[in-house]
């Protein structure tokens, strides 16, 4: 059953089909952002005559090299701070069995099923009374909170399946509890810690509605509330608006391609936790 | 464990203040005390406040409000709107998750094959679920237009897919479903390739037809990463706001509202936090059930599989 048949070969050629269709869009996106806003030929025939000039026009008017690094900032910081307090809170919640443990192990949890939707108004109030509004570390205290119970589940699931033979081991050679966690413990929850990486990174990266609310009427912005605004602002100048898109997920898909492997296993990876 | 062994580390002594520690070096509790108070400040105090805030009047900004007991929820019973954005948050939902993951399902058997491109398949098909989901909206916003790709296409069966109340709803569940199929791939994948081959092979040979196979030997072994995939998919449904917003804006009229888009509306349009604030409470208890559901069924599944 291992050989190429002919059923194979059939299955190949349905599976090429599947996939021209699903990247259709992607092609009628680059082949649109490089076209002549004069050229009002079919979207979907190839444009022969390229042009550049949609794209030096929606970096300049959509401001996204601020957003860029906007993005990349708040990206960075939040998912380092959420990683970090979540394996450390995962290490005693994972091993301790008292009561205390289980309690607080269980109302991080409940941050699992609540919608961010009902705690982003009254934290906009917070926000906007701390002065923080239109700030993008407004932004990175949200991630920072937010992501914890999915993170913590995570390290959490993973931890409690390593042995404590080594953790055990440190503590009798005289390792302090913070010792034995950053360089026994934290080192085995590397495999973890990368699923985790990817899928808040990606998250945080990807988030709209945050922003949305937060940057709003300022002047810092990240990439997919640029975007957006831009749209807004050029409602059907579409040859711009694909240009604007296409540069905005350009330093996505490079990161994707280059990590591909790390990246679908993060993400894969996540119901092994 | 350490614990039996009474051992010391020579030169160290057991703090006087904790004689009776159950293990040495055991994790101290305030290690989870930053992952604590940022949970706390982000999620846990304004949820509560949240909820209070759904029995008041609140606006946003007067400090001077009234509680009002039930009454932004009788309301909403009286409001045709929030009645259908709770219909088209559900249907949305249901529907993704069936479409979504019966494809994931295909690509994933498809690509879990000898075909010499299954690599490559693989990484394409998984990218739109990188890609910023607002950007995918607005790319199939174009492409979903009168004069847009799809229609080219498809020259006279074209249709105006957005503009049309009985369309749009789908065609929100479309663009969902491109790019996320991908998604529900890779993790179906990951839930075949743990299948031993031994046991697919040992099949084969007794003559076990392909469709018995996958019903009788595939299907229970993935059970896991079902039970991942309808969790992920129902409840990113549930709350579906950025492609609503980009896509439709949740229109034509009130076509495509969800309970996401209507909480957004009601506080920043309307001025209406209290109201918009036990829409938000509303959608807290559809996700509270739905996860419950998952959580017995999975249970359940645990306790049969074991």
């Amino acid at each position: 059953m291992n050989r190429y048949t002919k059923r194979t070969f059939a299955l190949e050629m349905v599976m090429i089909a599947v996939g021209i269709v699903f990247a259709f869009p992607v092609y009628v996106l680059v082949n649109l952002a490089i076209r002549q806003p004069s050229d009002t030929a079919s979207p979907i025939r190839p444009t022969l005559d390229p042009t550049f000039g949609n794209f030096t026009g929606a970096w300049r008017e959509a401001g996204l090299g601020g957003a860029l690094i906007n993005s990349v900032l708040v990206t960075a910081v939040s998912v380092v701070i959420v990683l970090a307090v979540s394996a450390l809170a995962a290490y005693p919640l994972a091993r301790s069995t008292a009561r205390w443990s289980r309690g607080t192990f269980l109302l991080i949890m409940l941050g699992l099923v609540l919608p961010f939707q009902l705690a982003s108004l009254p934290l906009y109030q917070t926000v906007r009374d701390l002065g923080l509004l239109g700030s993008i570390w407004s932004l990175v205290l949200f991630y920072a909170g937010l992501q914890v119970p999915f993170t913590t589940f995570l390290y959490v699931g993973f931890l409690r399946a390593l042995p404590r033979d080594f953790e055990d081991a440190a503590s009798i050679d005289g390792a302090s509890p913070f010792k034995t966690f950053r360089y026994v413990v934290l080192p085995m929850l590397k495999p973890i810690t990368v699923t985790a990486l990817v899928l808040n990174a990606v998250a945080v990266w990807n988030d709209f509605f945050t922003p949305l609310l937060y940057l709003s009427g300022s002047d810092q912005q990240t990439v997919p509330v640029a975007v957006a605004g831009f749209v807004g602002q050029f409602v059907s100048d579409w040859n711009l608006i694909f240009a604007a898109l296409l540069i905005s997920i350009v330093p996505v898909l490079a990161v994707y391609l280059a990590l591909q492997r790390s990246i679908i296993n993060g993400f894969a990876g996540g119901l092994k936790g | 464990m350490t614990a039996d062994l009474k051992v010391r580390p020579p030169g160290r002594a057991v703090p006087a203040s904790s004689p009776r520690r159950r293990s040495r070096g055991a994790p101290p509790w305030w290690f989870v005390l930053p992952a604590l108070l940022l949970f706390a400040f982000v999620v846990l105090v304004p949820s509560i406040r949240g909820i209070y805030y759904a029995f008041t009047d609140w606006d946003g900004l007067d400090p001077d409000f009234a509680v009002i007991g039930l009454r932004n929820f009788t309301d909403m019973l009286d409001d045709g709107d929030a009645l259908q954005a709770v219909w088209h948050t559900l249907l949305i939902a249901v529907a993704i998750t069936v479409i979504q993951n019966s494809i994931g399902l295909l690509l994933a058997l498809g690509v879990n094959s000898m075909i010499k491109t299954r690599n490559l398949l693989r990484v394409l098909l998984f990218a739109p679920a990188v890609i910023t989901p607002i950007v995918t909206a607005y790319l199939w916003r174009n492409l979903l237009g009168p004069d847009g790709a799809v229609n080219a296409v498809l020259g006279p069966w074209g249709k105006d897919w957005l503009g049309d109340p009985d369309l749009a709803l789908w065609m929100v569940v479309l663009v969902v479903v491109w790019q996320f199929a991908g998604y529900s791939m890779v993790i179906f994948l990951a839930g075949l390739q743990s299948i031993p081959r031994e046991i697919y092979e040992a099949a084969a040979i007794d003559g076990t037809g392909s469709i018995r196979r996958f019903w009788s030997i595939v299907r229970p072994l993935l059970a896991p990463a079902i039970t991942i995939n309808l969790m992920l998919s129902i409840i990113g449904g549930i709350k579906l706001f950025d492609q609503v917003y980009a896509l439709t804006g949740g229109g034509p009229g009130h076509a495509t509202d969800t309970i996401s888009t209507l909480i957004y509306k009601d506080a920043f349009t309307l001025g209406e936090f209290g109201y918009s604030i036990a829409l938000a409470v509303v959608l807290t208890v559809i996700v509270s059930i739905v996860s419950a559901g998952q959580f017995a069924v999975l249970n359940r599944n645990e306790k049969a599989a074991s």
